[in-house]
């Protein structure tokens, strides 16, 4: 005989919102830091690339270098703004803080838990992905419609980094574990992305991993959309973005399932 | 303290009731052997907060919970005492399907684990052992977040963090950071976590662990207002004096099963008998009568400087000097466990 269940659903909003919540609370407290560095760091990006670099190197693909760098950087600020919160935050949060038994002691599960940490993180990324865009404005780079899609670019993005960065802090034993991660391959995803030379420079084996890269795709997309030069082959950019958001996101959930549950 | 007072129709009124909306119309089932047997195991749900059978769980080689049956009957305080490794915190932890047993059945408030989870810990409040307090958080954000968490309506959250301001004793620190607060008022404001929603079940994994003496008291006034006021609470503690106060009925757990269950003062009587005689002295007198007693088929036990001689009723006469006094939970406890309490 069954119990009276009036059953629950899995990914409740109104759990992916109470854990979100808490989430916003915080961000209240540490938004002048972030916005700071997210701002910050695409300058510093453009003064040293697009200055010292453009003085060599006027266009890159017919376009002018500053506006070059000025959209791939979008991309980077992305990729760290979603894969050290996903990697750092679920750590301290679950190790050590240990938010995370409180809140699957309540009615929240691991799948949702984990989907309301990524979707906050990528709603982040995707917002603060646009700092760098209203900068390289300052050195040059003109508005255009087509930027008003970069946020949801970035949020997907996000979603597939945030959780890769979930995956890592499920499979470490120790948080200094992370820095073969940064080393091994954010920096490698983050420098062979498009985002200073464009990957057609690279030897062709090379030039296939970046294409896997889903930061290349992130990268092409934000930059035909600021430069209006969409078409149908950023089609197959979104779908690579989207594929790589779904997956890292379900490995994630299932990782984490597996560790937060004995 | 006013402020800690609470009644009945606060926690168990406040947000509607927390039942389940079909317990109301059972009719709606059809065939009448069908309403019957609904019925039956609504009557069933209602009577037993907890219920489990047969569970085990296994760590690896170890089986931390071996084949547990418990039934924790609605609206009593149920503590579950036994020495560190017997099972009690894997057994919450199942509770809260924060682990999921290998084998036997699980239910909260009706709800078959690990299915019906979720929906038992809507209906239920959780006090964690270890303080896992959001540090950066303040008093109040702190309940509000869990006020969402916990499904609390919109219109209704303010009041609810409130009433649960009020229960802890913590309305005046409300905007106080939590890494602010003393022990003493984050263990209450765990407690007032759990309470948010007005749960009917609560369940408290060794409250007062590492408390100072004054704060336990505190605590234990709490718990004692939550029991009065209907609610079931389940506890898990090794403080013997903790679960002598508050428990209406007492389980020992010993390598993950049930050795004793029944009212504080029956399992003592089962356990220890009446009276304890407690002997002083020096070490090689001590020993000659823990040598004595075996001879003669006493059980006895080493407590600090003492040795207690057990059911000391039944001595007549032949008995070394010492110091009568009533049996105790603790003297069942070490007859049962084999161990001695910190």
């Amino acid at each position: 005989m069954t119990a009276p269940a009036h059953r629950v659903r899995r990914l409740e909003p109104a759990a992916l919102a109470g854990v979100m919540s808490r989430d916003i609370v915080l961000f209240g407290r540490y938004w002048k830091a972030t916005t700071f560095s997210s701002v910050v760091q695409p300058t510093i990006y453009l003064l040293a690339f697009g200055l010292g670099f453009g003085s060599l190197v006027s266009h890159v693909e017919h376009v002018r270098y500053v506006e070059y760098v000025g959209t791939g950087v979008v991309a980077t600020a992305v990729l760290f703004s979603s894969a050290f919160p996903g990697m750092f935050n679920t750590f301290i949060r679950w190790k050590f803080q240990r938010t995370y038994d409180a809140m699957l002691a309540a009615p929240v599960d691991v799948e949702e838990l984990i989907t309301a940490e990524v979707l906050w993180i990528s709603v982040r990324a995707g917002v603060y992905g646009v700092a760098p865009l209203i900068v390289a404005m300052a050195f040059g780079l003109s508005p255009s419609p087509g930027m008003l899609l970069v946020p949801f670019v970035g949020f997907v993005t996000g979603i597939g980094f945030a959780s890769f960065g979930v995956l890592v802090a499920a499979i470490a034993k120790t948080i200094d574990n992370f820095n073969y991660v940064t080393s091994a391959v954010l920096t490698p995803l983050f420098l062979v992305a498009g985002t200073f030379f464009p990957i057609t420079t690279l030897p062709q084996g090379v030039r296939y991993v970046a294409e896997a890269n889903p930061l290349y795709h992130c990268v092409a997309l934000v930059r035909d959309c600021s430069l209006g030069n969409l078409s149908a082959g950023d089609l197959s950019h979104a779908g690579v973005l989207i594929l790589f958001a779904v997956l890292m996101w379900r490995i994630a959930v299932w990782q984490m399932e597996q560790k937060l549950i004995d | 303290m006013p402020a800690l007072r609470f009644g009945t129709a606060t926690l168990l009124g406040a947000h509607g009731s927390c039942q389940s909306p079909r317990a109301a119309s059972p009719g709606a089932a059809g065939s009448t052997s069908q309403t019957l047997s609904y019925t039956r195991a609504m009557a069933a749900a209602e009577t037993h907060a907890i219920s489990l059978r047969g569970v085990v769980k296994r760590f690896g080689p170890v089986t931390a919970v071996d084949g547990l049956d418990l039934e924790v009957p609605a609206g009593t305080c149920f503590g579950l005492l036994g020495p560190n490794g017997a099972g009690k915190s894997t057994t919450m932890r199942m509770l809260t399907g924060q682990a999921r047993a290998d084998a036997g059945e699980i239910r909260v408030l009706g709800h078959l684990l690990p299915g019906g989870s979720k929906q038992a810990r809507i209906e239920m409040g959780v006090v964690p052992q270890l303080d896992n307090l959001d540090v950066e958080l303040t008093t109040r954000q702190t309940l509000a977040v869990f006020a969402r968490i916990y499904r609390v309506p919109g219109r209704e959250r303010r009041d609810a963090v409130d009433r649960a301001l009020q229960i802890a004793n913590l309305t005046n620190r409300a905007e106080t950071k939590v890494s602010e607060l003393s022990g003493g008022m984050r263990r209450r404001l765990l407690i007032a976590r759990g309470l948010i929603h007005a749960p009917r079940l609560v369940l408290l994994d060794e409250p007062t662990v590492g408390l100072d003496p004054q704060v336990r008291q505190e605590l234990w006034g709490l718990i004692d207002r939550l029991r009065a006021s209907g609610v079931t609470v389940l506890m898990s503690t090794h403080y013997i004096e903790e679960a002598e106060r508050l428990a209406d009925t007492v389980a020992v757990m010993s390598h993950g099963r049930i050795v004793a269950l029944g009212k504080p003062e029956q399992v003592v009587r089962a356990e220890a008998g009446e009276q304890a005689l407690e002997v002083y002295g020096p070490p090689d007198h001590l020993e000659s009568v823990v040598r004595d007693a075996a001879e003669a088929g006493w059980r006895t036990r080493r407590s600090g400087p003492a040795v207690v001689i057990m059911r000391a009723e039944l001595l007549d006469g032949k008995a070394p000097d010492g110091v009568r006094r009533p049996a105790n939970l603790e003297d069942a406890f070490v007859m049962l466990t084999g161990e001695e309490i910190e």
